[in-house]
């Protein structure tokens, strides 16, 4: 009877592990993959040139430009927008019925599908606005989607900020922007970046939004401003591996993007690991 | 003089803390806005739609056909059931094995472990759909291709395998998070009557975190419906009404990122993109809210 029960668990932990260690293996494979098939285009002139003799040689600069161009508008929109809405929630707003009604939009558009936000940057910013296809169009509409990350993380920040430097500025006499503008916000303001760049990290490498609001397939010379379509990594990678006219001929160059674009992001998410290791040693000291 | 100025002073920062407290309360208020805003604008250009195209004919016919040669048809149950069909394959893989690897960091493994494993399921999930797509073109494809003996694999299965690499991350962290908040004292009983750990993990554990176990599944499964790249990518695209899972598929979402880049502005078609689009948001808009409320009401009993 002993014997049986040990063996159980000796098995079913055997079972955890095993899933556990499934995932792990599939992200290593996956990385791996790409590395070992994508490092070999890697160059100075991939990096640094535009695509050349109908995309089957040459860089992928314009993409490159493209991706951050959209993720730093992005960032411009959705991180003042984000903040002050987790400034609203947790310094201003009492448990009411419409700040509950907030919270779960927040959550429910966090699980919009990525190609309903294309539809609605689409009408709103391509047509409604008139900003055309263009980077500020694929840039709001991705500014967007950041929203639900970047308000859930500096929400945590500010809640990580003790009471009583809130009420040390208080008990002064000042007012309560004036307290949270002095002795509330510099202290989050780490935790927010790094949600935001968490957040960018996401939205930089998507594609269905962009798809209709701006990327384009192939462009001959860089935008000029932000109303100018752009090539952005994510769709490259898409097109270097489905739509081109020669898909086998260009395979190493699409793993060279897929291994820039991931480059790309691991690097986001590495800033803000950092970022977050050094702020948690600071507030220790 | 100086009591008229203090007064002054006074009212001018009462305005001043006026202006900011509407200014973050128009901004909280932000969100719900996006949120009807986006259902508005479905909304809207969906219904010229639905002038156009019979609503019997949208929802209970199988063809999606608008450029039809000789009658245009606008049906979205093949769609439908490619969408439902690869989600389904998807969360039958990644349930059991998001389960199993939150059970496993939860009470099995070390916290050195845990400390190193959490970030890594933290890049899984910051992989781009895109990236997991051009994964399914080109290493799961020969894979399904030669182990069922076909011609190509790009087919619904490689697009459920590729959706439950995407919906495992969300599975993982939500289960853990249901895992750890189910009170000590549980298991404290549990082996204190002589259970083992196993037997405390399946029978009292997973038991107790059920429900919040079921909402990081339906939050999955949200993911995995509104997933466009990798199954635009990897299952081979077919309009036709898929009877296996080694039929070539084309889901909803596929459906509006193929088409809309080809349609012009303001036709039936365009109206009809926006129609699927509508449905779309609804069907996840309510995986979403249901998945939000199971979730709230486990936390609330736990505390």
């Amino acid at each position: 009877m002993m014997r049986m029960r040990t063996l159980t668990q000796f098995f079913g932990f055997f079972f955890l592990r095993t899933c556990a260690l499934f995932v792990v293996l599939i992200l290593a494979l996956l990385l791996g993959h790409i590395w070992q098939k994508g490092s070999g285009s890697l160059s100075w002139e991939f990096l640094s040139a535009a695509p050349r003799q109908g995309m089957t040689a040459g860089g992928i600069f314009p993409a490159i430009l493209g991706t951050l161009c959209v993720t730093c508008i992005a960032a411009v929109l959705g991180m003042p927008l984000g903040i002050g809405c987790a400034i609203y929630l947790n310094e201003y707003a009492a448990d009411t019925a419409l700040t509950r009604v907030i919270r779960i939009s927040i959550r429910n558009l966090s699980g919009v599908p990525s190609i309903v936000y294309g539809l609605f940057g689409v009408v709103l910013f391509v047509q409604l606005f008139k900003f055309g296809t263009s980077i500020l169009s694929a840039g709001c509409t991705l500014g967007l989607m950041t929203l639900p990350w970047t308000i859930t993380a500096s929400e945590e920040a500010l809640k990580n900020v003790p009471m009583a430097y809130r009420e040390g500025a208080l008990a002064l006499g000042a007012t309560k922007w004036q307290a949270i503008r002095t002795n509330v916000l510099p202290y989050a303001l780490g935790g927010m970046i790094t949600g935001t760049i968490l957040s960018l990290s996401r939205v930089a490498g998507e594609t269905a939004p962009i798809l209709f609001t701006g990327a384009a397939f192939f462009l001959p010379e860089l935008p000029k401003s932000v109303f100018d379509q752009f090539m952005a990594l994510p769709y490259h990678l898409y097109i270097m591996s489905t739509q081109h006219h020669a898909v086998a001929k260009v395979r190493p160059l699409a793993y060279g993007t897929a291994l820039v674009l991931i480059g790309l992001i691991l690097a986001l998410n590495l800033a803000a690991i950092i970022l977050r290791a050094r702020l948690r040693t600071m507030k220790k000291e | 003089m100086k009591h008229a100025e203090a007064v002054k002073k006074y009212r001018a920062r009462k305005i001043e803390e006026r202006f900011f407290h509407s200014l973050f309360f128009i901004n909280g208020i932000l969100v719900i806005v996006v949120l009807a805003g986006i259902f508005a604008i479905l909304l809207k250009t969906a219904a010229p739609a639905f002038r156009e195209i019979d609503l019997r004919e949208f929802f209970f016919t199988v063809h999606w056909d608008p450029a039809g040669y000789e009658k245009e048809s606008y049906g979205i149950i093949a769609m439908l059931v490619s969408t439902f069909l690869v989600t389904l394959g998807a969360l039958a893989i990644a349930i059991p094995i998001g389960i199993g690897a939150a059970a496993y960091l939860c009470d099995v493994a070390g916290p050195r472990v845990r400390e190193i494993a959490k970030p890594l399921i933290e890049v899984l999930a910051a992989i781009p759909s895109v990236v997991l797509g051009f994964i399914g073109i080109v290493v799961v494809n020969p894979m399904l291709a030669k182990f069922f003996r076909q011609p190509n694999g790009l087919n619904a299965v490689n697009g459920s395998i590729l959706l439950a690499i995407m919906a495992l991350p969300t599975i993982i962290s939500i289960t853990e998070d249901a895992l750890v908040s189910v009170p000590r004292s549980f298991e404290q009983a549990s082996l204190a009557l002589g259970a083992t750990k196993w037997q405390t993990i399946i029978r009292v554990k997973i038991p107790a975190a059920l429900s919040g176990i079921i909402a990081a599944c339906m939050l999955g499964m949200g993911r995995a419906i509104g997933e466009t790249m990798t199954v635009l990518m990897a299952t081979g695209c077919a309009p036709a009404l898929p009877t296996s899972y080694l039929h070539a598929v084309r889901t909803m979402t596929a459906t509006i990122a193929i088409e809309l880049g080809e349609v012009p502005y303001y036709s039936t078609h365009y109206y009809g993109l926006f129609a699927i689009g509508l449905t779309l948001f609804i069907i996840t808009f309510m995986i979403n809210l249901v998945a939000d409320l199971v979730l709230h009401n486990f936390q609330k009993m736990q505390r």
